[in-house]
């Protein structure tokens, strides 16, 4: 179409353009506050409608699986807690569930609902994480200070157990490295017996309200078939129709004897998923009673271990260590050589807050990985932008790039 | 002259492997004790060449060949309900014999299985693109073409995706150097301010952890403190350090440096 002059569009008499036509490229990001990270968007526009996206990722890339390939395992647990470090206890897990898959390890009874703790604290930490900086790019700041002051009770107890708020490295290969501290259970409870009301001041914001309704509804609609070709998991993926939770369906650690159920819709739309997280933090919280249920019942039983007993791979307590001298030596090849765990392939997958959480291991058994594959749910939820955002407008992209839940530590590892 | 390290595979090593250590193997199974992995592996097995097929870790490995990757992945995604496509990546066997080996991890819902398909493919060797059959592998061969070199036939973009377009080398080759090659130090020296400032300036400091301990601006000379900027001499005096917790440690009361001995003699 040649130009044409007239009021509306400007005209440009001694320049001529590459292209005749009124698509305009707009570059969202790199630090854009609403890209959640360093996401950077090119978007082909025809007016306010996007024709073509573009995510460009990689300004977040550290090399961990590099960082992974010249680390002893338990040196690399820390680096994990960089991925989705909104949960990273959830990373330790995974990291350590492959590396005691690999070199058949059995976790002690209260680690293990110790880890489940950690890992539903975590997962509701995401998802308030998640819901205050949704609502808060579509402009309900009081969501996002709700759910900001919930999230920091949680992190408060997080820290009374390992130090750390953010970077938890809270699990350790072959068990954890602590039991609860006083008071855990507790403050976990007093949590636990406020959340349903808060909660549902979240959804008395949100549910009617036009605006959410307006941004929500009939956007970003991920069809069943785009969600399972693009790898996606997790809540995306059962917000589009298939309940698929690892949790419930190659289940580990102690999920099969605890009740819950997978939320899902078939919307597949930014509120299918806004529900989907909704109804996961309520099942989150029944996990979580059981669990206290659970650790009261090993304190009974008087299941005091927290680590794997497996001299070749994993250090003693320090009780043994500091008096027996055998420990001592094992220890200490340990600490400097680290544990070299048999020939061998392992996949794990785990159900972390944004979906399916995967460790690939090559060893050769060397006390370095030969090859260690991170599989980062958020890679394929920012990819998929790619197939979505095309046919919705600018201010779509935002509550889009929001319900995705993407982290971009997670992105570019 | 300089001690000779091999340029094939550069990446950190054991510093001691005892002579008679002989590495545990992860144990495998035979497909056949499977009925789900079983049935699937036949019907790889009417249609394409299978070199190897184990069950490891609850998960079945298929060897197949380079060519047939798309239809392999094909057959699996519309006749055996594997789904998904949840990772595939390549491992470098370059120092070992000149190969990859590339890996498709498939998920079956219905199934509650997952299958890892691998096939070996020489240096420079292309793959087949399967973006065709899981959109997820548009960005998964990307991400393999920017850290191996590996590229995709029929990709509709075959560019880098984490590093940055215009660079050099491909990160996760064994033998992409950690610390930059023996060069690397002066790049930046030689750059700006030419090869003739290389003896008033140094080379750089490329090793992150490296700590100097008489480096008074950066560290913090634990034992010899000295204020920031003081221009070291060596005979600083040494500040003591004695620090007890609360209540004492393990076995120990309290520790007093002073009133300890230390035992020169071993046989004492």
């Amino acid at each position: 179409m040649a130009q044409v002059k007239n009021r509306l569009t400007p005209f440009f008499e001694n320049i001529t353009f590459d292209r005749d036509d009124n698509e305009l490229i707009l570059n969202f990001g790199p630090q854009h506050p609403s890209a959640h990270g360093q996401l950077r968007l090119m978007l082909h526009l025809q007016q306010e409608q996007i024709v073509k996206a573009h995510p460009d990722v990689g300004y977040l890339h550290r090399g961990m699986e590099k960082m992974a390939e010249n680390m002893i395992y338990n040196e690399f647990m820390p680096t994990t807690d960089r991925m989705d470090y909104i949960a990273s206890s959830s990373n330790n897990y995974g990291f350590a569930l492959a590396v005691e898959k690999l070199i058949g390890l059995e976790v002690p009874r209260r680690a293990k609902v110790i880890r489940m703790m950690l890992l539903e604290i975590n997962r509701l930490m995401s998802h308030l994480f998640w819901l205050a900086t949704t609502a808060l790019d579509i402009g309900a700041m009081t969501v996002f200070l709700f759910a900001f002051r919930e999230r920091e009770y949680l992190m408060d107890i997080i820290e009374g157990y390992c130090g750390a708020r953010l970077t938890h490295a809270a699990i350790r290969i072959g068990g954890v490295p602590l039991d609860l501290q006083d008071g855990f259970i507790a403050q976990l409870k007093d949590f636990l017996d406020k959340l349903p009301q808060n909660i549902k001041d979240y959804e008395d914001l949100l549910d009617t309200n036009r605006i959410w309704l307006m941004r929500m509804e009939e956007v970003g609609t991920i069809s069943t078939e785009m969600a399972l070709s693009w790898g996606c998991t997790g809540p995306m993926l059962r917000a589009s129709g298939v309940a698929w939770d690892i949790r419930k369906e190659e289940p580990y650690e102690l999920y099969d004897e605890v009740e819950f159920e997978v939320p899902f819709s078939d919307k597949g739309d930014n509120f299918a998923r806004y529900r989907v997280y909704m109804e996961e933090m309520r099942q989150t919280a029944r996990i979580l009673y059981q669990t206290i249920d659970m650790y009261r019942e090993t304190e009974k039983n008087s299941q005091t271990e927290l680590m794997a007993h497996s001299p070749k791979y994993i250090s003693a307590s320090k009780m043994d260590i500091m008096t027996q001298n055998y420990s001592l030596m094992q220890h200490f090849v340990l600490v400097t050589q680290g544990m070299r765990p048999p020939v061998g392939e392992v996949y794990v997958a785990t159900e972390s807050p944004k979906g399916e959480l995967g460790f690939f291991i090559n060893s050769q058994g060397g006390p370095y990985p030969y090859r260690l594959k991170l599989r980062a749910p958020s890679f394929w939820h920012t990819g998929i932008l790619t197939d979505l955002l095309p046919g919705h407008y600018i201010p779509d992209v935002v509550s889009i790039i929001g319900t995705t839940n993407i982290v971009f530590g997670e992105v570019d590892r | 002259m300089r001690a000779y390290t091999p340029k094939d595979n550069v990446q950190a090593k054991a510093y001691y492997t005892d002579r008679f250590y002989v590495s545990p193997q992860v144990p495998k199974q035979k497909v056949e004790s499977d009925e789900i992995f079983a049935v699937d592996l036949e019907a790889i097995k009417a249609k394409f060449e299978v070199s190897d097929a184990f069950i490891q870790v609850g998960q079945m490995v298929v060897y197949i060949k380079a060519e047939d990757n798309y239809s392999v992945l094909e057959l699996m995604r519309d006749e055996l309900e594997y789904t998904q496509l949840s990772e595939m990546s390549a491992i470098d066997w370059l120092a070992k014999d000149n190969t990859f080996e590339v890996f498709y991890q498939m998920l079956s819902m219905n199934k509650r299985k997952r299958i890892r398909i691998k096939m070996v493919i020489n240096n420079g060797q292309a793959v087949n693109s399967v973006e065709k059959l899981f959109r997820c592998a548009d960005w998964s061969e990307r991400e393999m073409f920017d850290m191996f070199g590996i590229e995709a036939n029929n990709h509709p973009f075959m560019k880098r995706i984490l590093m940055p377009y215009d660079w050099q080398g491909h990160p996760l080759l064994k033998t992409y150097p950690l610390e930059g090659d023996e060069f690397a130090a002066w790049y930046e020296v030689d750059k700006i301010f030419g090869k003739e400032a290389r003896d008033v300036i140094g080379p750089e400091l490329r090793d992150t952890s490296r700590v100097d301990r008489y480096d008074s601006t950066r560290f913090g000379r634990l034992g010899h403190e000295v204020p920031k900027g003081t221009e070291i001499t060596g005979d600083e005096p040494v500040t003591e350090q004695n620090y007890q917790e609360d209540g004492g440690v393990f076995l120990i009361k309290k520790f007093d440096k002073k009133s300890s001995v230390v035992i020169d003699d071993p046989q004492r």
